[in-house]
């Protein structure tokens, strides 16, 4: 078990706007949390615990936490796209399908990237979205898309290796531009929607523990972040 | 030389900004390529006060000189948007909202950048949104607005990614930098989505094939797609990451991953020199 937290003290585990609330105290104690971050050059390997996918720490945990969820987003466009729902357009299906590439790709190549420390192939369950209705898919896809640049803008602070953060950010405004387009098939304009982007301009960001908490909903496999105070229940 | 006007704005506060910028400096005055803005953006004025905070009297000159440059950009950016919104009968009616948006995004990121730089912050240049006559009718033709604005947010996101290894590490900074990273991307594919509308072969993501890394259709804005000053900036075509050639990973269509899949998959970013050049003709003071 571990008991090391280092990473997890100065907010880590914030949301965003939690982190504006500490911001007084939280400030200070950042550029110390990134020291003793980038000191700590080791990694855990991912394991499993408690039932449960440990995507593990340092580096290797936060591409296997990208890991998990382009796994996830990938295969709710392959279904989507598998049996369209009914009354697609046909320019729809067509950025279904693109967008479906494009998950693929990032699952495959975080796969290629991380090679044997990466976590297992994930098992998702999807009963909960109604394949054959529009809303339902877009709605789903829309919190998929939401949920991925929230997940990869908490979590980018974290990687410690330049290449690496430069990769995620190179994924990370793909991801941003298939939410703004989902959206807007769900409802014209709503691209930074107030319910993803504060009225200060920034996009919403999320802890590793509320982005799983999250996925684990669409996941047979569940997976844990132990290494960031999350244990899938 | 309108683009000298930003470097000393930055020098003011970061003396060593042109070693930092760039090894070649003299590549920097054969301007000649049009430009673009950039977008980096906002920080929340939540942000303000922890910024001072976090730095005091001795915030890091590299920092600053990230915060100037966005600042420029920004100053750049919302001028565009508050001079389309007031154009009569430039922006389609239908449209109009989503412009309204984006253009109360980048005021908002202008005020508060203006806000943690304090004294430090740049002044508001004065603008040529013709680039020189190059777009001479951006403010009466809707479809040169659009493009425009299309190479502006892409190349937002491309200048914003370029900095994000500067605040490596840095809960506050490179969190509230990510999250504007991530509303400029949105910006970029609403504007690509009313491109679409408009008649324009485009999709909201930049695609493109092993020839072509400017997919907007508009070959004056072709060097906004291209490589940077070295090989960590690769042209928006690049299809190789980390060391991977994607297009050698599967794909729902075989063995092996379609070109335009992996351009579009993934953006690129652009370092800070490449995207002062891009922009210099914009700026006439």
């Amino acid at each position: 078990m571990k008991t090391e937290t280092p990473e997890i003290v100065g907010g880590v585990n914030m949301a965003r706007r939690s982190f504006l609330r500490y911001a007084g105290i939280g400030a200070a104690s950042a550029g110390l949390l990134a020291t003793a971050a980038c000191s700590k050059l080791d990694t855990q390997q991912p394991h499993n615990s408690a039932g449960s996918i440990d995507i593990g720490s340092g580096d290797i945990g936060i591409l296997n936490f990208a890991y998990a969820l382009e796994q996830l987003e990938a295969a709710f466009y392959i279904q989507v796209t598998a049996k369209p729902y009914s009354g697609i357009s046909s320019l729809e299906l067509t950025y279904l399908t693109a967008i479906r590439d494009h998950e693929i790709l990032h699952r495959n190549f975080f796969k290629a990237a991380i090679g044997a420390s990466a976590i297992a192939s994930l098992t998702v369950n999807f009963s909960s979205i109604d394949f054959t209705n529009r809303t339902s898919v877009l709605t789903a896809a829309r919190g998929f898309e939401d949920l991925g640049v929230e997940a990869y803008d908490g979590a980018g602070y974290l990687i410690q290796n330049p290449e690496y953060l430069t990769l995620a950010g190179k994924i990370v405004s793909v991801e941003a531009r298939h939410a703004a387009l989902i959206r807007n098939l769900l409802e014209p304009g709503t691209f930074v929607g107030p319910d993803v982007v504060a009225s200060d301009g920034l996009n919403d960001s999320a802890t590793i523990a509320q982005v799983l908490g999250m996925a684990n909903t669409f996941l047979t496999t569940k997976v844990s972040a132990s290494h960031y105070n999350y244990i899938a229940s | 030389m309108n683009l000298f006007s930003i470097i000393e704005e930055i020098e003011k506060v970061d003396p060593e900004f042109p070693e930092r910028i760039s090894p070649r400096r003299d590549a920097i005055k054969n301007i000649t390529s049009f430009g673009s803005k950039v977008a980096v953006a906002a920080l929340p004025f939540a942000f303000a006060a922890i910024f001072k905070r976090a730095y005091g009297q001795t915030t890091p000159v590299s920092v600053n000189s990230v915060l100037n440059f966005a600042l420029q950009l920004e100053y750049l950016e919302s001028y565009f948007y508050n001079q389309g919104v007031a154009s009569p009968g430039l922006i389609h009616s239908g449209d109009m909202a989503s412009f309204v948006t984006i253009q109360a995004d980048e005021n908002e990121h202008v005020a508060f950048l203006q806000s943690v730089l304090g004294t430090a912050a740049g002044a508001m240049p004065k603008f040529d949104l013709t680039a020189g006559g190059a777009f001479s009718d951006v403010l009466s033709n809707y479809n040169t607005f659009l493009a425009v604005s299309n190479a502006f947010e892409d190349t937002g996101v491309r200048a914003y990614k370029g900095q994000a290894v500067n605040l490596i590490g840095n809960q506050t900074v490179l969190t509230a930098a990510l999250s504007i990273h991530a509303v400029e991307a949105r910006h970029a594919s609403a504007v690509r989505q009313i491109r679409a509308a408009q008649g324009v072969a485009i999709y909201p993501w930049i695609s493109g094939s092993s020839s072509e890394s400017n997919d907007t259709g508009v070959a004056a804005v072709n060097a906004n797609y291209g490589a940077g000053a070295s090989t960590s900036y690769p042209a928006e075509n690049n299809v190789t990451q980390g060391g991977v050639n994607l297009t050698t990973l599967p794909s729902a269509y075989g063995s092996t991953t379609p070109y335009d899949v992996a351009c579009a998959a993934f953006d690129e970013p652009l370092d800070m020199a490449t995207v002062l050049k891009l922009v210099g003709p914009f700026f006439v003071s």
